[in-house]
């Protein structure tokens, strides 16, 4: 394989069009995956803003839990947003619930509120170690209450984290994909792509 | 920091597509719903089907029940108001619900104008039959567009008439000349920078779901596959002989429209859907999609 990562985008349900388009801008093909069979030939998977719910019961046929798991195993990149990453976190809260616990992180779920209290905000991002300003969507979100030692906090709003990075794991409690312009998105693209590099082929499903 | 802006309330709309919403009457109705995978919850006294059987005045649902869906559901809760009815929409706003349903199934409070979406932090999904009436509530302020169908009938066919002329209509004005979108505007009485918008990107600038007589997976399938980007169905689950397994269906339906062999393995053994009713068979009075406009 050679040349730019191959993105997917989950597109059992939620936003996954808005984050199409946000790829899109960023110079990016997305491929909508609706089946568990798609995923070997992917270098990064973004799960969209969703109900949790709802995509926890869509992902109950095909064995799709243990799908995203080997994907992540074999060296594929994740990136969760609001729904997907709380689909990603060890830890469900408001109410618990189940999910992949791949992120290393416990988030509460509706933290904010409910949809009168969703927000637009002016948060950081520190991606490669570079500081910029970045306006951040919030709806219905949930917020990261506690993260493991190995994550690195990749943002902030009003001095809490709100996304988080463990190799090839990104989350967001924000909407990236709602703003006209999204640094994570180009972000989540070089760590898939990274993969090509370090992966040794024999990791690499057909 | 801002809230209840348009695009915080098209936000909303855009993480429930690819999903289903369900009508329900009480706490235990929601906790099947959402464990079945429901995107949201409708919060009703009665489903379509009995208020259309009950006949009277339908109105705004008892804040008692709709605070005892809230507090059972972890996904968004919606509630009708009467067409034009803002003071319901106040009270809807301020129990917190979180998207409100200008919806034709309630008895109209006003014959003449619709409410100003605009006024409120809480979103709006508003009913219509074709292009010019999904423009018309854009233009005040709704956050979803959905087709009126003919709610509590069990019967597709006006989802499919409303879906279609909403489609058609989007792919006329793609076809127009920059100084005929003037006249179309006229025409079909919607507001021209709205026109002007959807003739460029062939779309509307909000979610487009489907409402009004979806009761089985195909049905489903078949608003998706005409271009609904999510489903509302309404009587058409807990008026079915095994709700649990139908609102399972309907959900895998939503998102599997394309896959035939799907639709077949979820539309097996799901018992009896809800009774229907011909559309031909019901005087003009009994119609609810005429109402608004």
């Amino acid at each position: 394989m050679g040349g730019a990562a191959s993105i997917g985008v989950l597109a059992l349900q939620g936003d996954f069009a808005a984050h199409a388009r946000a790829l899109e801008r960023s110079g990016i093909a997305a491929v909508e995956v609706r089946r568990a069979a798609q995923l070997p030939g992917l270098d990064g998977l973004i799960i969209p803003g969703g109900e949790s719910t709802a995509l926890l019961r869509l992902m109950e046929p095909e064995g799709w839990e243990e799908a995203l798991r080997d994907f992540h195993r074999a060296g594929g990149a994740l990136f969760g947003t609001c729904a997907g990453l709380i689909l990603l976190a060890r830890e469900v809260t408001a109410p618990t619930q189940r999910s992949l616990g791949l992120l290393d992180c416990a988030v509460e779920r509706n933290a904010y509120g409910r949809q009168i209290d969703s927000f637009v905000g002016q948060g950081t991002l520190r991606l490669d170690e570079e500081e910029s300003e970045a306006e951040m969507v919030f709806i219905r979100a949930p917020r990261i209450r506690t993260v493991g030692p190995g994550i690195e906090v990749v943002a902030w709003h009003a001095g809490e984290p709100v996304a988080i990075r463990a190799g090839r794991l990104l989350g967001a409690t924000f909407h990236p994909e709602l703003s006209p312009e999204s640094a994570l998105h180009a972000y989540f693209a070089r760590i898939a792509s990274s993969r090509m590099v370090e992966a040794p082929a024999s990791t690499q499903a057909t | 920091m801002d809230t209840g802006t348009l695009r915080l309330k098209t936000g909303l709309a855009e993480m429930l597509k690819g999903g289903v919403i369900m009508d329900v009457t009480d706490a235990d109705q929601a906790k099947i719903a959402e464990d079945a995978g429901a995107v949201a919850v409708m919060a009703l006294e009665r489903v379509p089907a009995d208020i259309r059987k009950d006949g009277g005045v339908a109105r705004m649902a008892d804040p008692t029940k709709i605070k005892e869906i809230m507090k059972v559901a972890s996904i968004p809760v919606m509630a009708k108001c009467r067409i034009g009815h803002f003071a319901e929409a106040q009270v809807l706003q301020s129990l917190g619900v979180d998207f409100v349903d200008e919806s034709e199934v309630l008895t109209p409070a006003d014959e003449a104008h619709h409410v100003d979406k605009f006024a409120f932090k809480v979103p709006f999904v508003c009913g219509c039959r074709d292009l010019g009436e999904a423009l018309r509530r854009i233009g005040e302020g709704a956050a979803m567009i959905r087709t009126k169908g003919e709610a509590g009938t069990g019967n597709v066919v006006e989802a499919v008439r409303h879906m279609r002329a909403i489609m058609r209509g989007l792919r006329e004005l793609t076809i127009l000349r920059d100084e005929e979108l003037m006249a179309k505007a006229k025409e079909i009485g919607a507001p021209f920078e709205l026109v002007r918008w959807c003739a460029k990107s062939g779309k509307l600038p909000v979610p487009n779901f489907s409402a009004g007589g979806i009761a089985t997976p195909a049905d489903a399938a078949l608003m998706m596959q005409l271009g609904a980007e999510s489903i509302f169905v309404g009587s058409g689950i807990f008026k079915s002989g095994d709700p649990v397994q139908r609102a399972k269906a309907m959900v895998q339906a939503a998102t599997h429209y394309n896959d035939p062999d799907t639709i077949a393995r979820l539309s097996e053994g799901l018992g009896e859907p809800m009774v229907g009713i011909d559309i031909r068979t019901l005087e003009n009075r009994e119609l609810l999609s005429t109402r608004g406009w």
